[in-house]
């Protein structure tokens, strides 16, 4: 049997499996209540979230996302930094040669969630976002 | 890519490509297979350390730790498997484990996966052994393995593990509680963790106290009596030590010959429980064929029970 016949893709996602998910909070502010808060709803929804909890730098992110073959970062963002930070974390992704969306969670104003979509940001989600819309912007910026 | 390309990059050191065959691994599947029959064959050298005790007991943090000592001490890097429960309700889980051992392991020699429980009843991943088998097979040594500790895991653990470590806390019940599951056999070394805290001395004496009472001597058979050590593995302290003792269980299984044995044992528990998954799958899957269901109806209008019916089923199988 050649090794073509018997293997499928190794890169796909199969139906069914789990998605896996990192999430963390760039930068030096403190508190992580809200990365938590979606940490569970994750997990409600059936996703297995690698949880790295706050003070993350792009590296400590990336070297995750390699050894976890993570599906999405999730980054939860409350200071100013996040135009400046979230960029840095896509560039970084590319950089490491990973094919991963990066989703930002946070109290961002509507100009910003343009520029942040122009630098690559695959979804950007609000405070009040509900289960389902996380849900969402992570299957569908996986899938695109 | 073919999963021997991606197992090549692995072995190269590209950490993304191990990342890739572990998710093959838990997968499963025709995959997951070919994996294990790649690294198979040349896996069996790396020493498997296995960490149990109850939720907050500081596992993560002193497999960390260990992780920075063990790296100290190998060339070859050190590989960590944190397996976490699953939710039984939507299969989603919490992955807490890393952020602990983030904080203190050497980034560039180690390699941390997170593993959910995905169903299986005990503490233990079903793809565990199949991980730990890529770790080993891609070059790291020693290969740690930190479980949630419910129930039966800690038997379970000792099953996969070279060297088993149960962690207790000071603290009326620990011990107990350790005497109880059954632990005072699979350990292999004991840990006190959080022993700056008051009652440290207490929950050693106690574990002393069930040693004494619990040892059987096999004159016949070497033994090895499980050390016990105090640390705080948020600073680190006892941990050199900690190591120390796990590089003398390795000697001494070596020695003994027990590694062998233990390992022989391994294998036959793994083929077995393929054995297990295969025949169920097949039976199931004839259940729903045509013959099945004609049985099942014989079983329902009570013609026929249902362990006729069941060896029936595999009849083909069962003839020999
Ligand atoms: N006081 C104290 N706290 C510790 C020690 N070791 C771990 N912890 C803390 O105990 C909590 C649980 O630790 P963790 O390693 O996640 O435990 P696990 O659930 O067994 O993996 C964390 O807040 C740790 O910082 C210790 O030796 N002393
Ligand atoms: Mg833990």
């Amino acid at each position: 049997m050649s090794t073509e016949s018997t293997t499928t893709d190794v890169a796909a996602q199969p139906d069914g499996e789990p998605l896996r998910v990192i999430l963390a909070k760039l930068g030096l502010d403190g508190h992580d209540r809200g990365l938590k808060v979606v940490a569970r709803m994750l997990r409600d929804a059936g996703v297995e979230v690698i949880y790295l909890g706050i003070r993350q730098t792009t590296a400590t992110i990336i070297n995750a996302a390699e050894q976890e073959d993570a599906d999405a970062i999730g980054l939860s963002m409350h200071n100013a930094g996040h135009l400046t930070l979230a960029p840095r974390m896509v560039e970084a992704v590319k950089e490491a040669g990973l094919d991963i969306p990066v989703i930002v969670g946070g109290i961002i104003p509507d100009d910003d969630v343009i520029e942040l979509q122009n630098k690559g940001i695959a979804a950007v989600l609000g405070p009040g976002a509900s289960t389902d819309d996380v849900v969402a912007a992570v299957r569908t910026s996986i899938s695109n | 890519m073919p999963v021997p390309d991606v197992f090549e990059l692995a072995r190269n050191g590209e950490r993304r490509a191990l990342g890739r065959l572990l998710t093959l691994v838990e997968r499963g599947g025709v995959n997951g297979d070919k994996v294990a029959e790649i690294s198979h064959p040349i896996a069996g050298s790396s020493h498997v350390v296995g960490l149990t005790g109850a939720p907050g007991a500081g596992k993560s943090t002193i497999t960390g730790r260990l992780a920075a000592a063990a790296g100290l001490a190998s060339e070859s890097g050190v590989g960590v498997v944190a397996i976490d429960p699953s939710s039984p309700i939507t299969g989603g889980a919490i992955l807490g484990d890393r952020i602990r051992m983030d904080e203190v392991i050497d980034r560039e020699g180690t390699f941390v996966r997170s593993m959910a429980t995905r169903g299986s009843s005990g503490g233990l991943a079903l793809a565990v052994p199949g991980a730990i088998r890529v770790l080993d097979a891609v070059g790291y040594d020693p290969v740690i393995i930190e479980t949630v500790g419910v129930g039966q895991v800690e038997v379970d653990i000792a099953g996969t593990a070279d060297t088993t470590i149960v962690v207790v806390t000071p603290g009326w019940g620990d011990a107990v509680q350790a005497n109880k599951a059954g632990l005072l056999e699979v350990a292999d070394i004991f840990v006190v963790n959080k022993a700056e805290r008051p009652g440290a001395s207490d929950a050693r004496r106690d574990l002393e106290l069930m040693l004494d009472l619990g040892a059987h001597p096999d004159p016949n058979k070497p033994t090895w009596r499980a050390p016990i050590l105090m640390t705080t593995a948020t600073d680190g302290s006892g941990i050199d030590e900690l190591w120390d003792q796990v590089v003398a269980h390795r000697s001494w299984l070596t020695e003994t010959g027990e590694l062998l044995g233990r390992r022989q044992n391994r294998d036959r528990f793994e083929m077995l429980g393929r054995v297990d998954e295969l025949l169920g799958g097949l039976g199931r899957k004839r259940a729903e064929s045509e013959q099945g269901l004609a049985l099942l109806a014989d079983v329902q209008s009570r013609k026929l029970s249902p362990t006729a019916a069941a060896a029936e089923l595999l009849a083909d199988l069962l003839e020999s």
